[in-house]
């Protein structure tokens, strides 16, 4: 079908059917997708497919290459780090919950690709474990993965396996820790209590209020 | 269209056969390279952008842009604030159209909460928008002067942009960092005057655009410095995911104000994506004039029509956004801007994943830049545009 045809087709119709030709295309690689209606798509596909899915959809068509990073669903253990320091520290819930296509790992890469003439973005991930948290380089699919890999193997500490050159591009060479893993703290926080505990007044009316202006 | 690519195909044939020629002398005469360092502090990389450069004579053999000078971590600053919070933060990622950098955050946010702000604040966001682009764009146009050697475009720019800076002052409070734009709508209306003195600032940017076009693209010394050089094809350029001017100079036909729908006003008014085949710094800098003038041209017809009403929606007074994941993003003056936000149903978000246009311009540098003379470094970086902050966010 030409790409006309394609355009087309009404959009969650149109992101059901990108779904499936990616399914024909890497078969059980595809783990789970998730279409929110009149939004976007997401796709989660095997660890061990994730450059054969990445040259799957550029098969497709998605030429363009967003961006590459990475999210950790566990929850912060210091919370948003305005605790009372001289408090014990309270019971927070540690339970990891992944967003949209599941997961099954507390680390999960997250790509975006997009079409360029049906202008329809497909987000692309993939679970990383914690023993061995490292994913193919999509360098070979998509050039411009280069910065984007290395950024989030400084970010997260998730390997890019046959990237040529990881280093890191914000912090010093020597520096210990991954900055957006949910268990670094922020240390701003820590080292100086939040001053906003101080300040903050309850509303009038109490959390009833809350919803109050809404209807 | 067949013409125009066998014109490409033709200059970068050329364009490859003199190098092959130059890689063949090299070897012949086997030159000993050296490493040039340019920045981080240097008045032609506009920031604190450090390029390290190894040259064999006066040809780069390779060339690595080194951030991380201004890197202030947003990302992770964004899980410990509030949803309305993030706008102080993100109105310093590119600080030069400040307001551009707040609408594609709270849009994720109100896509997240299923609310959609009135009519009239999204006519007001879109000029305010629309005018952050004309004064980060008109800025570039001067600074491009200046990186060639001409020192009057650069005055010229600063006048005309004071203009619309003084706009955006009168409308937000804020010269730079305007913070205006809220979840379900804007801070305030607009001030008493502001459609006629847009009206007035508006031709005279115009009038800017086409002294800018005779002084200077004009200029034989800014063509022969620009034309054919720093060329970025169109594959190589999806590939490396650049987008706005940089794309659009390659002959890619997109624009995310035009292509996707947003509750923003740009498909109520006619107006023009500017496109240019070839791809070199020239093109580049011409499309971002026609931007400019076209950007002009959106704000006049949005003031004849804006729709009366409120500027805010109907929100909760403590925003708590719902559960899910969004994704937005839009035409801004650098190009792509757009926000991965993930929520958990709290006050703040969980994370946000900030893609911004600078750093996947730049992140071309190492391979635009192989091949290239000297000189040509400072004219193909000024014409990729980046902001610093854009970049190490």
């Amino acid at each position: 079908m030409s790409t006309d045809a394609v355009a087309a087709i009404p959009g969650d119709t149109l992101r059901e059917r990108i779904v499936d030709d990616l399914r024909s295309a890497i078969g059980d690689a595809l783990v789970d997708s998730f279409v929110r209606p009149g939004d976007d798509v997401w796709v989660r596909v095997r660890t061990d497919a994730w450059r054969a899915s990445g040259l799957a959809l550029r098969a497709l068509g998605f030429d363009y290459f967003c961006f590459l990073s990475a999210i950790d669903w566990m929850p912060s253990p210091f919370g948003k780090g305005e605790d009372d320091p001289t408090a014990p520290t309270p019971e927070r819930d540690d339970t990891v919950t992944q967003g949209y296509a599941g997961g099954d790992t507390r680390m999960q890469v997250l790509a975006r690709v997009v079409h360029p003439s049906l202008h329809v973005g497909v987000n692309v991930k993939c679970d990383v474990s914690d023993a061995d948290p490292v994913v193919e380089s999509w360098i070979p699919v998509f050039a411009g993965a280069n910065w984007h890999e290395r950024e989030t193997h400084e970010m997260f500490g998730i390997g890019f396996a046959g990237h040529p050159d990881l280093r890191n591009m914000y912090l010093p060479s020597d520096f210990e820790g991954h900055p957006l893993r949910k268990d670094f703290p922020l240390l701003a926080r820590m080292v100086k209590p939040w001053p906003g505990i101080v300040d903050v007044e309850p509303l009038p009316g109490g959390s009833e209020d809350e919803e109050g202006d809404a209807e | 269209m067949t013409s125009t690519e066998s014109l490409i195909d033709r200059r970068q044939l050329s364009y490859i056969a003199a190098q092959a020629a130059d890689a063949r002398l090299n070897v012949e005469l086997e030159t000993e390279g050296m490493t040039l360092n340019i920045g981080p502090q240097h008045p032609a990389t506009h920031g604190t952008l450090r390029i390290i450069a190894r040259l064999d004579g006066e040809q780069v053999v390779w060339a690595e842009p080194s951030c991380g000078y201004m890197h202030r971590g947003y990302e992770k600053l964004t899980e410990v604030r509030t949803y309305p919070q993030v706008t102080a933060l993100v109105n310093r990622i590119d600080w030069l159209g400040s307001f551009a950098n707040e609408v594609p955050f709270i849009l994720a946010a109100e896509k997240l909460m299923a609310i959609e702000a009135p009519p009239r604040a999204q006519w007001i966001r879109t000029i305010l928008f629309e005018l952050s682009r004309i004064a980060n764009v008109s800025l570039f146009l001067g600074d491009l002067g200046v990186q060639l050697g001409a020192i009057t475009p650069v005055f010229m720019a600063f006048r005309d942009r004071e203009y619309v800076l003084n706009l955006i002052e009168g409308a937000t409070g804020g010269r730079f960092h305007p913070n205006f734009d809220r979840i379900g709508g804007l801070k305030e209306d607009l001030p008493a005057g502001f459609i006629d003195e847009t009206r007035v600032v508006m031709k005279k940017l115009r009038n800017f655009c086409d002294e800018m076009e005779n002084l200077l693209f004009g200029n034989e010394i800014f063509q022969s410095r620009t034309r054919g050089i720093g060329v970025i094809p169109k594959d190589v350029a999806m590939q490396y995911g650049l987008s706005g001017a940089n794309l659009r100079a390659s002959g890619v036909d997109w624009d995310l104000r035009r292509d996707q729908t947003l509750p923003m006003a740009w498909n109520k008014v006619d107006w023009k994506v500017w496109t240019h085949p070839d791809g070199d710094s020239f093109a580049r800098c011409w499309v971002r004039l026609q931007e400019v003038r076209e950007s002009t041209l959106i704000v006049d017809q949005l003031l004849d029509d804006i729709p009366s009403g409120p500027v805010m929606a109907k929100v909760p007074r403590i925003i708590k956004v719902p559960e899910g994941e969004a994704w937005v993003s839009t035409e801004n003056p650098l190009g792509e801007m757009g926000y991965y936000v993930v929520s958990k149903g709290d006050l703040g978000p969980f994370r946000t994943k900030i893609r911004s246009a600078s750093f996947n311009n730049i992140s071309i540098v190492p391979w635009v830049l192989k091949g290239v003379y000297v000189p040509d470094i400072i004219t193909i970086l000024a014409s990729l545009y980046f902001i610093l902050g854009d970049i190490d966010r």
